[in-house]
């Protein structure tokens, strides 16, 4: 019964892996690649002040695309959970939510430029009112461009798992929370974030691994002015300059799985299914 | 009921801010695709037209629209069919332990969150390297799979941990063999489920462009040529395009809803009469 998932998962998960540590190795001239065994590319990576900036700048990014939707995601799904009061509103709501994330990321992209170009509608409405004199230059291509794009793709998958663990609280913990003296602060604080910390892990894994290894948001928002790591390896590659992108993208890897590894100990991801 | 609390009010605004910023770049989009003729990619509209969709239907200078679409297409519904079943028989299997099952719960896990281009990297090299030739329905289908397969498992694995086993002792009781009791008691109930895990198949492959971009070969999937297309077409021909590809999404949601609802009707009427007082 496993077998073809396992045989897919080897073949396209497994040996791809295993060929790219090797290729890591590997020595690059200009024209080809060359089979051998040393450290070059590492050292190089390691040795280089590029890596570090760059390496920053994934950090930064995730971190601050977490805590946005984070903030954002919790916030929606607690309104959906205990705010509507009849499920079929709940569901279409959450619905509502969903449907974005079925169209393509690019086009979602894409559908910034004319709010946050030069002479976008952020710009004109702020000049209209009087708020400023000239266009602000920095809204489209530029870190803010970049991290914006992100809430704006990511924040389902913090609200699908939040709400999920929200809909398990049982009722009657809120009541009881409420009936000891409990005023609603301390109800959230101490029942129902303790309660949904599963699900805050599931949302963030996925929104820190979809940032770290993002390299077309990055390219596209910021209109290639910034780059992070995911940018470093496409950029090696469309040099042709494989074993390089290897040594990138294996330690991009052992970046992310440490990350994962810290966050699963928060969390039981079997038992929560 | 109760009055709401100032809470309420306050909240009901942020989700609406929220549904405002998920939906107001696509409008916006969507309607500045009816832009005129002399039109830009931002407003003042220069007149209402359907200039830039014929345009899109012309021969493009940039590449073959409408054969990447019909190859998308067609790879979404490789990879959906593949998905349904292989997350079937993998949840299935998961009910129990067997030797491994733990290294490749990992592996599945690993799948999911691994960056989308060392996917890419590696499939492409792995494929150069043993002297294939990349393909969209070959290497291009593979990588897909890896990500849409942990959706259709975890999905799966979902189900089947609140899957009643009492209906399937029920069936053996009776005297069902284990095919008749998966094709006639546990396929039927976990048939909504299936619905899902096809549209996340579906719409995943046919979205996904990082784990597409070194795997497809010469021949383009949409994604990979709207991709192409940002980088070298500076005109609202682009926002036709995404409002055409929207909804056609929208369209295949709507599908898939009326085929979950019609299977939910049928499953309603043919259903057992037991307990409803009947002879």
């Amino acid at each position: 019964m496993v077998s073809p998932l396992a045989a897919i998962l080897l073949i396209f998960l497994v040996l791809p892996i295993i060929l790219i540590v090797i290729v890591s190795f590997w020595r690059a001239t200009e024209f080809s690649i060359i089979p051998a065994f040393e450290f070059d590319n590492y050292a190089f990576l390691f040795g280089s002040s590029v890596t570090y900036t760059v390496f920053f700048n994934t950090f930064k990014y995730a971190l601050i695309t977490w805590v946005c939707t984070l903030l954002t995601g919790f916030t929606v799904a607690y309104y959906l959970a205990f705010h509507i009061r009849s499920l079929t509103w709940q569901i279409a709501l959450f619905l509502l939510c969903t449907i974005p994330f079925w169209t393509s990321n690019i086009i979602r992209m894409i559908s910034w430029i004319p709010f946050l170009g030069r002479n976008g509608i952020a710009n004109s409405t702020l000049m209209s009112w009087g708020a400023i004199d000239e266009p602000i230059e920095w809204l489209l291509f530029s870190d803010f461009a970049v991290i914006l794009a992100f809430v704006h793709l990511y924040t389902l998958f913090m609200v699908v798992p939040i709400f999920n663990t929200m809909m398990r609280i049982d009722k009657s913990l809120i009541e009881a929370a409420r009936d000891a003296g409990a005023n609603g602060a301390q109800i959230l604080w101490n029942v129902i974030i303790p309660l949904t910390k599963p699900g805050i892990m599931i949302g963030t894994i996925f929104v820190v691994t979809l940032v770290m290894g993002d390299f077309i948001t990055v390219r596209f928002m910021s209109g290639s002015q910034s780059a992070n790591v995911g940018r470093l390896i496409s950029n090696d590659i469309a040099l042709l300059q494989y074993p390089s992108a290897s040594a990138t993208a294996i330690v991009l890897l052992l970046t992310v799985l440490i990350t994962i590894g810290i966050l699963l100990r928060f969390v039981d991801i079997r038992k929560e299914l | 009921m109760e009055p709401r609390p100032r809470s309420f009010y306050i909240l009901s605004a942020f989700f609406m801010l929220f549904i405002l910023f998920l939906y107001g770049p696509t409008i916006t989009i969507g309607i500045l695709s009816f832009q005129g003729e002399g039109g830009g990619l931002t407003f003042p509209m220069r007149g209402v037209s359907l200039y830039w969709f014929y345009d899109l239907f012309e021969q493009q200078a940039v590449g073959d629209i409408w054969g990447s679409f019909r190859r998308s297409f067609v790879l979404g519904l490789m990879v959906m069919v593949v998905t349904v079943v292989v997350s079937v028989m993998g949840g299935l299997a998961f009910r129990r332990n067997f030797p491994g099952s733990d290294i490749l719960f990992y592996l599945i896990i690993t799948s999911l969150v691994i960056p989308s281009i060392l996917i890419s990297l590696g499939v492409g090299l792995l494929f150069s390297r043993s002297g294939l030739d990349v393909h969209w329905s070959t290497s291009g289908f593979g990588s897909q799979l890896t990500w849409t397969l942990p959706f259709g498992l975890l999905i799966m694995f979902a189900v089947f941990n609140r899957f009643d086993k009492s209906f399937e002792e029920a069936a053996r009781d009776l005297g069902a063999t284990p095919w008749q009791t998966l094709r006639h008691v546990v396929l039927p109930i976990i048939a909504p489920s299936l619905i899902g895990v096809a549209l996340f198949g579906f719409t995943l492959s046919y979205d996904e462009f990082a784990r597409t971009l070194l795997t497809s070969g010469s021949y383009n999937t949409l994604p990979l040529e709207i991709y192409g297309m940002t980088t070298n077409v500076t005109s609202p021909v682009l926002y036709a395009l995404g409002t055409l590809t929207t909804v056609f999404s929208l369209v295949i949601i709507g599908v898939f809803l009326c085929v979950a609802l019609i299977a939910g009707r049928r499953r309603a009427r043919q259903g057992s009469d037991a307990g409803k007082g009947g002879i």
